[in-house]
């Protein structure tokens, strides 16, 4: 996944924006764990994909983060033996030894699951909408060679994407048994550190060694209204999130027994959360055409 | 006062006893071309990372000798502080281009020179237009060609605009129309922003031609630094794998040699040895159809309509018939995304037609185009057999033992077809390879040639190199959008092209059919028979 300019509200926020815009979203996951949140962060993050024009792009990182969520899920449902309303007897298990999977271990382990998904879902709308070079230009002030490399890996991706199907390609144009997967793997990785070196001689060409604090950086460039929108939607849902926090608006508890009330408080902070969110797509002035 | 001064350059890798290069000497004054010739391990690449201080700041290893860059010395200054006097490209654009969109690519060296915004902008604006990839600007490079890639490595390289350029096989990963338009492009900045310019090359016919001197290297060690026309008629008597065909040619007629088609094809007139025989008159023979089994009714691999399609995507192959008899060798040509790659891996079994059906007599070995995927073992001898090993001249016990990461070039890619041909219970009834040659020197290419040649099965070769392919091909089949657009002899395909011909041909503009200086020479010398005879 990489990030490819498009004409949308997010695309046209400075990078900044963008940044505190995914972190808001990703915060309020962390800050609140109560499923109603957790939906409407994911309803919200399913909208900017939409109104970021990205949607291909999260629909790769949706399909890609599902399994690890339904992996959070499952570890849970074994592990946590709390929770009173047992729905499955195991019985004596290895490892795991007598196991008992209860509801509320289940729900659990599904928001933990929701919340991780949430994250990958957060850091893949920020792949796919901010752009690295900015993000770069942004940061090189403070520390430019953490910047670059973080830049560098981004770009990286699918070139190392490439190599490992060209690689996989090779093994089958092998005759006979294939090699062991410690071999490929050994293979792979001396492909990998021959890659790196070759990037690090470009970048050391390139003055990336002697690299010097810029002169004259601190050009001003006026706020949009696309940097003010997604600025103050960041704000409000940072805001909301340690409001609702803070009031307990949104409890949830799952042992020894569930409890999730969504009082009126609590479904207006998901709508308030959603809405904010998602406004500033609505202004397309000079976007669409 | 030059640019770059070597004065007893000599440097070891670290690990290695055997020094790279070798009490090397040599000046360069500000805006020559130059050219740097030699086999692969000659020292060409190390020369370069010696002059832009890779050597020995970043490789480590020995180093002796001084290297004054710009008037910096390289054991004092590293590659980052004479960044802003030397640019330098390598041969892969994928590992060179390392930030988002092709602007911020262009600005990174000049932001770590650390200037200004404005300057910044106006010298990636400056440079995006010399280069004319002024439109490719805000374009992710994720997106770019290979030959858009390389141009936007040069034009990082030249942002700073600095005194010297380094170029290390830039054309090596490109098709010879990209790599065509890069030379042109390297030449006109050597003109315009007064840059010296060190290329090196293997295909010298690419760039002697407008290079003020060229410099050969065997062993670690300069042999020849001359003007192009010495160093050919150098190279002639020396090292004739560095004489270019054009310089063969001439010279196989008692002539000097000169350098480029123009040039070569001025001698040739200016002494009425440029004939005039159309190559596909009546009668006229075409050397190249020698293929006894051509017309017999076996075949090793069949394409029957073949066609591959991608979900809302072009299709890569468009129909396309195809029938390889047993022993031919035929040569797959044609420019970057014609479709070459997609046909092998479907002649291969890697890939399965969207309709249409591929048939072949026995096991496909496909030999993709880097050599290095295949090479999974710590030794040699674990690679492939014996045998194997032997077929393609790797048999020698004291290469058993060495790790296959270690070979040269032409070494993997033969190691890498002595796998795939690896199968004692079943012999590859047709192999297939996919730009073979890319980044070897001409003597590989020759052995490589001669391997081909000597193989009991049906070849296929997707190449874009012609002069290789009038080494060992019977036929060539030129692939345009997908489709076979021209399928014959190589002199059919060959004689009369521009970018699909060999040198030879370029220069005799395909008078006689001849394809490499042999038969040019043999055509020359019947031309002149004849017209001794008519004039008596």
């Amino acid at each position: 996944m990489t990030y490819r300019r498009r004409a949308s509200p997010l695309h046209a926020a400075r990078a900044g924006v963008g940044c505190a815009y995914c972190a808001a979203l990703a915060l309020a996951t962390l800050l609140l764990s109560a499923p109603v949140v957790l939906g409407a962060v994911l309803v919200s993050i399913a909208g900017a994909a939409v109104g970021a024009r990205v949607v291909p792009e999260m629909r790769r990182a949706a399909l890609l983060a599902l399994p690890l969520g339904l992996l959070v899920m499952g570890v849970n449902m074994l592990v946590a033996q709390g929770g009173l309303t047992v729905i499955a007897r195991l019985g004596d298990l290895p490892v795991f030894g007598q196991t008992d999977i209860t509801l509320e271990a289940t729900v659990y382990g599904a928001v933990l699951g929701l919340r991780a998904i949430a994250l990958i879902l957060c850091g893949a709308l920020y792949t796919a909408a901010v752009d690295p070079d900015e993000v770069l230009a942004l940061f090189r002030r403070f520390s430019f060679h953490s910047a670059l490399t973080a830049t560098l890996a981004t770009r990286m991706v699918p070139v190392l994407a490439r190599d490992a199907r060209r690689l996989a390609e090779a093994q089958r144009c092998r005759p006979g048994p294939p090699p062991s997967r410690a071999r490929l793997m050994r293979a792979t990785t001396s492909g990998v550190l021959d890659r790196a070196l070759d990037v690090a001689a470009a970048l050391e060409v390139r003055g990336y060694g002697a690299a010097r604090r810029p002169r004259g950086w601190r050009v001003s460039r006026p706020w949009s209204r696309h940097d003010i929108a997604f600025a103050v939607s960041a704000i409000a849902i940072v805001g909301l999130a340690v409001a609702a926090r803070a009031a307990n608006l949104l409890p949830f508890q799952s042992d020894p027994s569930l409890h999730a009330p969504v009082g009126a408080g609590g479904a207006a902070a998901a709508a308030a959360l959603v809405i904010c969110a998602l406004l500033p797509f609505a202004d397309r002035r000079g976007i669409e055409r | 006062m030059s640019v770059l001064s070597l004065r007893d350059v000599t440097y070891t890798y670290p690990g290695t006893f055997a020094p790279a290069i070798a009490d090397v000497t040599l000046e360069i004054g500000p805006g020559e071309l130059v050219v740097l010739a030699g086999g692969s391990g000659s020292g060409k690449s190390t020369l370069l990372r010696a002059a832009n201080g890779l050597v020995p700041h970043f490789h480590g290893g020995a180093f002796a000798g001084r290297a004054i860059v710009a008037g910096m010395d390289t054991r004092d200054h590293g590659p980052g502080a004479l960044a802003a006097a030397v640019g330098t490209l390598f041969q892969d654009p994928e590992t060179q281009v390392v930030m988002g969109t092709v602007r911020a690519e262009l600005a990174l060296p000049l932001e770590n020179q650390g200037e200004a915004p404005a300057a910044v902008a106006r010298a990636v604006e400056e440079a995006a237009l010399a280069l004319g990839i002024a439109h490719l600007l805000d374009r992710p490079t994720a997106e770019l060609s290979g030959g858009e890639l390389q141009r936007v490595a040069l034009g990082a390289a030249l942002a700073g605009r600095p005194k010297l350029i380094l170029l290390d096989e830039p054309t090596s990963q490109l098709d010879p129309v990209a790599g065509d338009e890069l030379i042109a492009l390297l030449r006109r900045l050597n003109e315009d922003f007064d840059a010296a310019i060190v290329i090196a090359e293997h295909r010298l016919e690419r760039c002697l031609g407008f290079a003020d001197r060229a410099i050969a290297m065997r062993g670690g060690r300069v042999v020849c630094d001359a003007a192009p026309a010495e160093f050919l008629a150098w190279a002639c008597d020396a090292a004739p794998e560095l004489a270019t065909p054009g310089a063969r040619l001439v010279s196989g007629l008692g002539l000097a040699p000169v350098a480029g088609v123009k040039a070569a094809r001025s001698t040739l007139r200016s002494r009425g040895l440029l004939p005039d025989v159309d190559p596909f008159a009546r009668g006229a023979s075409d050397r190249r159809d020698r293929n006894p089994r051509r017309r017999a009714e076996e075949s090793a691999l069949t394409l029957d309509r073949v066609w591959h399609e991608i979900d809302r995507g072009p299709a890569i192959l468009r129909g396309v018939s195809l029938r390889i008899a047993p022993g031919e060798r035929v040569a797959l040509m044609g420019r970057n995304g014609a479709g070459k790659s997609t046909l092998l891996r479907h002649a291969a079994g890697l890939m399965r037609p969207t309709r249409g059906k591929t048939r072949s007599s026995g096991r496909v070995a496909l030999l993709l185009q880097n050599p290095t995927d295949y090479l999974v073992h710590e030794r040699i001898a674990q690679e492939a057999s014996p045998r194997a090993l032997a077929t393609v001249g790797l048999g020698d016990p004291a290469l058993a033992n060495r790790h296959p990461r270690d070979l040269s070039g032409g070494e993997k890619q033969r190691l890498a077809l002595a796998i795939v041909l690896d199968d004692p219970e079943r012999q590859a009834a047709v192999v297939c390879l996919d730009e073979p040659t890319r980044g070897m020197d001409r003597r590989r290419k020759d052995e490589l040639a001669a391997l081909l040649c000597e193989l009991d099965a049906a070849v296929l070769v997707a190449t874009h190199d012609p002069e290789f392919v009038a080494a060992f091909a019977h036929r060539v089949v030129l692939l345009g959008e997908g489709a076979v657009i021209a399928d014959g002899s190589p002199t059919q395909i060959l004689a009369r092209g521009t970018y699909f011909a060999t040198e030879t041909a370029r220069i005799l503009g395909g008078a006689g059919g001849a394809l490499v200086p042999d038969e040019g020479v043999a055509v020359i010398s019947s031309f002149r028979t004849a017209e001794a005879q008519v004039s008596a």
